[in-house]
């Protein structure tokens, strides 16, 4: 697939230096089609923020990547130096965070923390980048735009940011978002009202999304296609109505029963089995260990050279 | 709220400027009206002061102040031993006060900002070499160090002022440093990275104004500090000529007539309290006004 606006190939990811480097990512293959909501689904721990993170390249200190690509439109991610990577961030990749209450500065306003975006990428002088602004606002469906514009961040609410934040990501048109679980910290009713903004936007602009959740009813909402992630390994990937209607792999089975449904008594809700959990784990460890074997067996006929 | 100006375009809403929200600051005007005095008692010490601080009159020795019996009219708060005016030299000793205060409050403030964001932010080697460096230089008791500095670069003004920036940076440098740490891992500062902003450029723009406050409350107290180690040195003779009046060379000189002209000691003493209690209110009350959560 190589139209593809994002094209993960073969990713490897370990934690920690040393003898033994702890794996996280085992392996990722993910694409994301332009237009296209694509769900990384997971429990915590699956590895699902680390993907969407190599993809900003926002890896905490300790993680490395020890194999496989990145690729946005066929440029690798991974290998290009930073300067080029710095000028395709905010611009044609760009990142809806998790947390909406954490992710403005708060000793800047609203209108300084949008237009940085605008004046950085599309090299806008402060006037028009703030008009910009109150548009970008607008289309988010916030009222009094020019009020936001001049108000801290604690002085909105928990959906209000999030909105702000949407009208960042959005601000320079860009192909592909990263929205890292940005509803997990809204309540419920704001959750809806921002999902439904959210495709809107995105249906409108023709951006694809790598929507990385681990809620199966936002999931069912929003994505056109959904992988599943576990341990490192996506175990099963396909359209999201096939998933939804007929899920072939074992624990994306028991992840969906595992779903709270307000429909249905709560003695109805099914933990995941452990034993799918350690046989998963089994497997897991069994691929590390291949990998470790073939890294070995790479070292020895380089060695013999 | 009184006094609050509606934004132009914005309706209803309150200003929330940080100036509106000092002149609300009731420490804020304590402080700033103690550091006002000081600095108008500095630049206008030869208008203010009733005499020549340096004139000696042995005939008028010892002079109790204005409301203790014997005290001579022109002389408010009493003369020292040699008869100098002791209100004149209190007003001329606040210009050492405030030329240490600011100078040697800002530079050591600027050493020890910079090193402390650099350390905090990159970590690594930078962050053990700045680190180190602290640890060693806070092994040294201060006082003792900065005694140790004057005697070797020599007395004076300029060495007093090199001898406290070069202590006390690691006062700035590590809290600079811890602050910096917990705000380079806040969402902001990662989510300014991912819009595209170099490393430098975030610390400057997004780390930076998080930390100003507590740079502004920690350069207040610096400043009372900076006062107070000059007046150490000055009372252990090590500070400007003793004839330069200072508050510490006046505390120096009353401390030996204590027990016949207990004023000679005591008002520059109050002097220094005064002076940084107000600068420690100011800077408390700078960083809830230039906070926008506190402002309120």
């Amino acid at each position: 697939m190589t139209d593809a606006y994002l094209d993960i190939a073969g990713l490897h990811m370990a934690v920690g230096r040393g003898r033994r480097p702890l794996p996280i990512l085992r392996g990722v293959d993910l694409a994301v089609a332009p237009g296209e909501v694509h769900g990384l689904v997971g429990e915590s721990g699956a590895g699902k923020s680390m993907v969407g993170r190599t993809v900003l390249g926002l890896l905490p200190p300790a993680a490395r990547v020890t194999g496989g690509t990145v690729q946005y439109r066929g440029r690798d991610l991974l290998a290009m130096p930073v300067a080029e990577r710095r000028a395709l961030l905010g611009a044609k990749i760009a990142l809806i965070p998790q947390d909406p209450m954490t992710a403005l500065n708060p000793v800047h306003r609203i209108g300084r923390q949008v237009t940085d975006v605008l004046r950085l990428h599309l090299g806008l002088r402060q006037k028009p980048a703030l008009a910009r602004a109150e548009e970008l606002l607008a289309a988010v469906q916030i009222r009094e735009p020019g009020r936001v514009l001049r108000q801290y961040p604690h002085e909105l609410s928990g959906g209000m940011r999030q909105r702000v934040l949407i009208a960042i990501a959005f601000a320079c048109d860009p192909d592909l978002i990263v929205a890292d679980e940005p509803t997990t910290a809204l309540d419920v009713t704001v959750q809806r009202q921002i999902l439904r903004l959210l495709k809107e936007m995105q249906g409108r602009a023709g951006t694809a999304i790598l929507f990385v959740t681990h809620d199966l009813g936002v999931v069912s909402k929003i994505c056109d296609r959904v992988s599943v992630i576990h341990a490192g390994r996506i175990l099963e990937s396909g359209a999201a109505t096939e998933i939804f209607a007929a899920p072939r792999h074992a624990y994306t089975r028991a992840l969906f029963a595992a779903t709270p449904r307000y429909d249905r008594p709560a003695d109805a809700l099914h933990p995941i089995p452990p034993a799918l959990l350690s046989a998963l784990w089994a497997e897991a460890h069994e691929a590390d260990r291949d990998e470790a074997d073939r890294d070995a067996a790479d070292r020895a006929t380089e060695d013999g050279r | 709220m009184t006094g609050a100006v509606a934004a132009p375009a914005g309706g209803e809403r309150p200003r929330t400027g940080a100036l509106a929200a000092a002149l609300r600051n009731p420490r804020v005007w304590f402080g700033g009206l103690v550091g006002l005095a000081l600095l108008l008692a500095a630049v206008f010490a030869p208008l203010l002061a009733p005499h020549d601080p340096l004139q000696q009159d042995l005939m008028l020795g010892q002079l109790p102040p204005f409301w203790v019996p014997g005290a001579e009219p022109g002389y408010p708060l009493g003369t020292d031993s040699l008869g100098r005016d002791l209100a004149s030299r209190l007003i001329y000793g606040a210009r050492v006060a405030v030329i240490v205060a600011v100078v040697a409050a800002l530079a050591a403030a600027v050493l020890g900002t910079v090193l402390g964001l650099l350390a905090g932010f990159f970590g690594g080697w930078v962050d053990a070499l700045v680190s180190r460096l602290v640890d060693i230089w806070m092994a040294f008791p201060a006082v003792l160090l900065a005694i140790v500095l004057v005697a070797v670069i020599g007395t004076g003004l300029e060495a007093v002022i090199v001898a406290i920036a070069v202590i006390d940076w690691t006062r700035f440098c590590r809290v600079i440093r811890a602050e910096t740490l917990v705000q380079k891992e806040q969402d902001y500062v990662l989510a300014a990275r991912t819009l595209g902003l170099a490393r430098l450029r975030t610390l400057y723009s997004e780390v930076l104004p998080n930390v100003m406050p507590l740079l502004l409350t920690l350069l207040t107290l610096e400043m009372g500090i900076a006062i107070i180690v000059e007046a150490i040195l000055s009372f252990v003779g090590l500070s400007i000529s003793s004839d330069e009046p200072t508050w510490g060379g006046l505390i120096a000189e009353g401390r030996q007539y204590v027990h016949d002209a207990w004023w000679i000691m005591s008002f520059p003493i109050l002097c220094l309290i005064v002076v940084v209690l107000g600068l420690n209110a100011l800077g408390d009350g700078l960083r809830r006004v230039l906070d926008p959560v506190m402002r309120r």
